[in-house]
């Protein structure tokens, strides 16, 4: 299969070594896959409680009574963890209202209390990525420079290079991240929803993730546009307009002022 | 020189001009120049604003320059220099330089705002001045070489966007440097090498970006410079085009003395055009390259698009399907997908437009000047040539923001993608139809008004009690306006064979040559003339509206509702 | 009836000039058709009129140009009252106040002298006269004289050797300036080199831009990774290698794999690595799509299909993507078995053509 594995097989540490490298694995999928734990010992019985109610009111008609998913309808949620669960219903993506190349965001339809309980009761389904803490998503602590570069590397294509969105292929698209929270740009990356990939932990570290988060948090710092309207902050396009009907409707009108002849 | 001048400036004006004159004839300059007559309409100053957008950005680039490093060496940005998004990263001088002329020069972020913004205005500026020049016929002889001039000069412009766009060394000029280099790969056998000629090497090299600021500063615009010399140099040789008007003839010129008229309201457009230049430097961000970060060739933004008069060729690259890349025997990849939309099609476009001048006037025959403006209505052809062309161009334009319209308008890209696909076959075929039969139907509206003159909604009953609505007749003028041009007609090439019945030498040519008079000459509108207006007044005969339509070639059905009246010889 | 022909290239006559072929600037001078009407009588403006109404014009016109130097004056000011004292706010403000400034002066100046110009200079319109460009009959043939006299002079049509001699001097000269110049515009010319990347056999892959080495754990479904090789960052030509290197890795479900024929071991349970250079013009084909697994180049959106070799399924490119072939190393992480086995990025006339002198 594989020289490097075929040769220690060979060899007379053959089975320690593998053996070792068998842990590793496993504690590299756990360290990854694992819930932080902070957000989950915040719930108590009650808000669980709740949380099963709003889900089987709410939810279930599509997810199933247990969550358990419907084939061809929606996913199974045992095991997608509290971020996921946060982030599609504050904002507003879950309840998904009618069928779409994918779910649009919306006006959320739950209170962030009860937002908090679904997520709660879904999260003891199975273990999965947990909504961060405060201090996970506070920008003030990151380093916007290295989320600048992390951003670029992994986000830009998509998302546009300061987060304006953009267009994937077949009608779907990047959303713009303007009005997104630090919460819910941090869950995005941990549970890649939709047509967005998982950024695990090991590929961008907890706190890369809070760096990108204070590089977006910078764009909306005061007088982050230094030269003026940022004209959406999609390029070229956009400027090639405003040239065109701004510029040129101004000089135009100017130059009909000018061969007009005066009363 | 009536009698000596008295007061001190008087006395310091007369001896400047006793300096200047005795030295190199300032006098005869004066007395030549400072009467000279332009004509009055806004659409003559397009060209001005090309001209001082030019001068915008001579002034605010040499400001950029003094900052400005031209260099591909990296450096880390400095830890307590803005802004905070770029501190300790690692990039080039150029780029570096580019943030710090923006954030840490006063004005200096406001001249890179107006020297873009500048960009794009002169570009905007001078397609519309082409448009002008094109859709009025001024580029008739004797002003063919101008338009070839004019033209050359869009081509520099278009470069000298190109080269100053990719200076600051950013993500997405980066990957537009990229793609440039892609399409240079992409010419069959010598390609690589022109890769490596431009790159010095492997792209992207340490050597682009001085390279670009040679041009950028020196080549391009001191070929522009010298251009738009010849170009003003022609227009006063020449003489300024008119609009036509009652007193307006093809031997004169009507309008107001250089000096002090023009020179008021063309200098002061130059204010204005600064003025809102500067503006919107102040108002609207443009390019703020801090946005893209540094080049790196991994990461790629979202609406990577290049400037907007650049946005056609992205726009034929986004449409042109992939399966025309092929190897050829032996082994050679021809790739059409790139030598399509990046040289064949930008070719034609810009060989038929530099071509047309001399086209139009081989179909024509006519060697005289032209110095009368057409209305583009009169010339349906050609203004449907430069609609079509025209709309070849927006379309692939609009193809170039294929993901800005799918985002802004929750379409797929894959479906908009296919609609510029066969928009862009068949747009401008049915642009060119539509807008010749508005222009014939336009003229035939003309005819109507000068047979019988205005509707005044005024019913009048005869005693016989018949109604009537009175028609108000056109004033002398007015009418002139519309009645005062010379249709083309297709060119007379006489029979095959001469008197004694021996076949013509050529004359297969001479048939090619009459079947391209006829595209453009077949299909016209005559105007009204005297005797017709005159036979209307007497017969009220609403058959004379219809009445002098070629009919060449009978036989095309969209022609059927043109007959009537007096026929061509044939 | 000649107005309604065109031009005859028989006779050279043109059909509506009539008597007045060869008078170049006879153009709508037809016997049938109407008479030009003649310039219309002038109309005066208010300020011609009344004296009040110039001194109003004249009021007017001072003013804009009094707020053009009050504009100026902000502009200036703009400049000291904001430093550059790295805050965001004082970069708006000073290009913001300075650009206002400037803007509204110049705009000013403008304004003033167009209005000055349009309500108080004259606006009776004045007539100059055109002439035909072409020179009179004796000027052509004077010149034609002159040039042929010179020709005579100069004897070289009488002395072809001397003709042959400066053609052909003329034509060498350039070549010692040109050659040179064309000459060392490429570098090294090893056009080659584009053909191959940084990779080589147990190269580890690394994650862009910090360089962490990756493990194949790590790459869990659903994620994508942007890679580079290990080293690159502290290689000599970091961008030239980078711009070659890139690679995007991803773990799919091996059922959802069509593994390409030849290619059974160049993946590691499920984990593929692509050159991330599009096959198209070579922009960073970055976009992945978790759900249907495309890949799509933000540039030209060409897609490429991951769980199928990376093939093209929309747009402009032609080629798939070229595969990295991987495995794990000793230690754990994932390395290259290889350099790529074809060139990467956009193509080139004779990517497919072997390297002389090398088993590519």
């Amino acid at each position: 299969m594989v020289k490097a594995l075929a040769g220690a097989r060979r060899s007379r540490f053959a089975p320690v070594l593998l053996m070792l490298l068998a842990l590793l694995a496993v504690g590299g999928v756990y360290a990854i896959a694992a819930p932080t734990p902070a957000a989950a010992d915040t719930s108590s019985p009650d808000q669980i409680a709740e949380g099963q109610k709003l889900f089987q009111a709410n939810c279930a008609s599509c997810h199933g009574m247990s969550a358990e998913g419907r084939d061809g309808i929606a996913p199974s949620l045992i095991g997608v963890g509290s971020a996921a669960v946060h982030f599609q219903v504050s904002t507003g993506r879950m309840p998904m209202a009618a069928s779409a190349p994918q779910a649009p965001a919306k006006p959320p339809q739950f209170t962030a209390a009860q937002t908090k309980a679904l997520a709660a009761w879904v999260a003891t389904l199975g273990p999965g990525p947990s909504s961060p803490t405060a201090e996970q998503v506070d920008a003030s602590l990151g380093d916007a420079a290295n989320g600048m570069l992390v951003f670029r590397t992994n986000c830009a294509m998509c998302h546009n290079a300061i987060g304006a969105g953009g267009a994937l292929s077949q009608g779907k698209f990047a959303p713009s991240l303007f009005h997104t929270t630090p919460q819910q740009i941090y869950e995005a990356m941990l549970t890649g929803p939709q047509s967005m990939p998982v950024f695990n932990d090991a590929n961008i570290t907890p706190e890369a993730k809070r760096d990108v988060i204070a590089f977006l948090m910078e764009q909306r710092a005061d007088n982050a546009s230094p030269g003026g309207a940022n004209l959406g902050a999609i390029g070229p396009v956009s400027e090639g307009m405003w040239v065109w009907i701004v510029g040129m409707g101004a000089l135009i009108a100017a130059a009909v002022w000018i061969g007009a002849k005066s009363s | 020189m009536a009698s000596a001048p008295t007061t001190p400036a008087a006395k310091l004006a007369a001896g400047t001009g006793d300096f200047f004159d005795t030295r190199i004839g300032a006098g005869k300059l004066v007395k030549e120049f400072a009467r000279k007559v332009f004509p009055d309409h806004w659409s003559f100053m397009l060209g001005e604003i090309a001209l001082y957008s030019f001068i915008v950005l001579l002034l605010t680039g040499t400001f950029l320059a003094v900052f400005f490093v031209p260099s591909m060496t990296e450096v880390h940005y400095p830890e307590d220099a803005l802004p905070v998004t770029m501190r300790g990263v690692e990039m080039s001088e150029a780029f570096a330089s580019t943030l710090h002329l923006s954030f840490h020069v006063r004005g200096g972020l406001l001249m890179r705002q107006i020297h873009h913004w500048a960009a794009l205005l002169f570009m905007a500026s001078i397609v519309t001045h082409m448009m002008r020049i094109f859709f009025t016929g001024a580029f008739r002889k004797p002003r063919e070489l101008n338009w070839v001039v004019g033209f050359t000069l869009m081509i520099l412009g278009l470069l000298a966007g190109f080269t100053g766009y990719s200076l600051p060394d950013d993500v997405l000029s980066g990957n537009g440097l990229r793609i440039a280099d892609g399409v240079a790969k992409g010419i069959p056998i010598i390609g690589s090498y022109v890769s490596f000629l431009l790159f010095g090497g492997e792209f992207p090299g340490t050597v682009i970006i001085p390279r670009l600021f040679t041009a950028h500063i020196l080549l391009v615009p001191g070929l522009i410079l010298a251009l738009v010399a010849v170009h003003l140099i022609l227009v006063v040789v020449h003489k300024h085009t008119q609009y036509p008007g009652p007193g307006r003839t093809n031997r004169n010129v009507v309008g107001y003395p250089l000096f002090p008229v023009y020179m008021a309201k063309a200098g002061g457009f130059f204010f204005v055009v600064f003025g809102v230049l500067a503006i919107m430097g102040a108002t609207l961000s443009i390019n703020s390259i801090w946005n893209y970060g540094p080049y790196d060739p991994s990461p790629v933004s979202a609406g990577a698009q290049p400037d907007w008069y650049m946005l056609f060729l992205e726009g034929a690259l986004r449409l042109m399907p992939g399966q025309t890349e092929f190897v050829t025997w032996g082994g050679y990849t021809v790739s059409l997908n790139i030598l399509v939309p990046g040289v064949v099609v930008p070719g034609i476009l810009f060989t038929s437009l530099a071509v047309y001048p001399f086209l139009e006037q081989w179909a024509s025959g006519d060697k005289r000047e032209h110095h009368l403006l057409d209305r583009p209505r009169n010339v349906p052809t050609r203004t449907g040539v430069g609609v079509a062309i025209l709309t070849a161009f927006i379309i692939l334009a609009l193809a170039g923001s294929n993901d800005i319209i799918a985002t802004h308008f929750h379409l797929s890209i894959n479906e908009i993608t296919w609609v510029f696909r066969v928009l862009f076959l068949v747009g401008p075929f049915i642009a060119f139809m539509v807008t010749k039969r508005m222009c014939l139907a336009l003229q035939r509206r003309d005819r109507e008004l000068v047979l019988h003159g205005y509707e005044t909604g005024r019913v009048v009953r005869f005693a016989s009690g018949e109604y009537i609505e009175v028609h108000q007749p056109l004033t002398d003028a007015e009418r002139w306006v519309l009645v005062q041009h010379e249709p083309a007609r297709p060119l007379e090439i006489g029979s095959a064979e001469n008197e004694r019945g021996v076949a013509r030498p050529g004359y297969k040519k001479l048939q090619r040559r009459q079947k391209v008079s006829n595209f453009f000459f077949a299909d016209r509108v005559e105007p009204v003339t005297p005797a017709e207006l005159a036979h209307a007044h007497d017969s009220h005969g609403a058959s004379a509206v219809e009445g002098a339509d070629d009919h060449a070639s009978l036989a095309r059905p969209e022609r059927e509702s043109l007959e009537a009246g007096s026929g061509a010889q044939h | 009836m000649s107005s309604t022909t065109g031009k005859d290239l028989t006779t050279g006559e043109h059909g509506t000039a009539g008597s007045l072929v060869n008078d170049p600037l006879a153009v709508g001078e037809s016997a049938e058709a109407f008479e030009n009407p003649g310039l219309p009588e002038h109309r005066h403006r208010l300020s011609d009129a009344s004296p009040a109404g110039a001194k109003k014009v004249e009021r007017q016109v001072a003013l804009i140009f009094g707020l053009s130097m009050l504009a100026s004056i902000v502009g200036v000011w703009g400049y000291f009252a904001f430093p550059m004292d790295a805050t965001l706010g004082n970069v708006r403000y000073s290009t913001l106040s300075i650009g206002l400034g400037l803007g509204l002066g110049m705009l000013g100046i403008g304004v003033a002298a167009i209005h000055w110009a349009k309500a108080l200079m004259s606006d009776v319109e004045q007539v100059d006269e055109r002439h035909a460009q072409r020179s009179d009959d004796q000027t052509r043939t004077d010149a034609v004289q002159l040039l042929k006299d010179g020709a005579q002079d100069s004897q070289i049509g009488r002395r072809p050797l001397l003709k042959g001699a400066l053609v052909g001097a003329v034509a060498l000269a350039p070549l010692a300036f040109v050659v040179p110049l064309v000459g060392n515009l490429g570098g090294t010319w090893n056009v080659n080199a584009m053909r191959h990347t940084m990779w080589r056999q147990g190269t580890r892959l690394a994650r862009d831009p910090d360089g962490a080495l990756i493990r194949p754990e790590q790459v869990t479904i659903g994620s994508v990774w942007h890679v580079i090789p290990d080293g690159l960052n502290e290689s000599e030509h970091m961008l030239e290698e980078k711009a070659k290197a890139i690679v995007l890795l991803v773990r799919l479900d091996p059922s959802e794999l069509k593994v390409q024929p030849g290619r059974e071991d160049w993946s590691w349970q499920g984990i593929v690595a692509y050159s991330k250079v599009c096959t198209h013009v070579g922009c960073p084909v970055a976009l992945y799509e978790q759900q249907t697994h495309h890949l799509l180049c933000p540039c030209h959106q060409s897609t490429f299909d991951i769980t199928d070799g990376a093939k093209v399924v929309f747009g402009p490119a032609k080629r798939a993507l070229p595969q990295l072939p991987i495995t794990v190393d000793d230690e754990g992480y994932l390395v290259a078995q290889s350099d790529f086995h074809e060139a990467v990025g956009p193509s080139t006339w004779e990517r497919q053509r072997p390297i002389r002198g090398e088993d590519y």
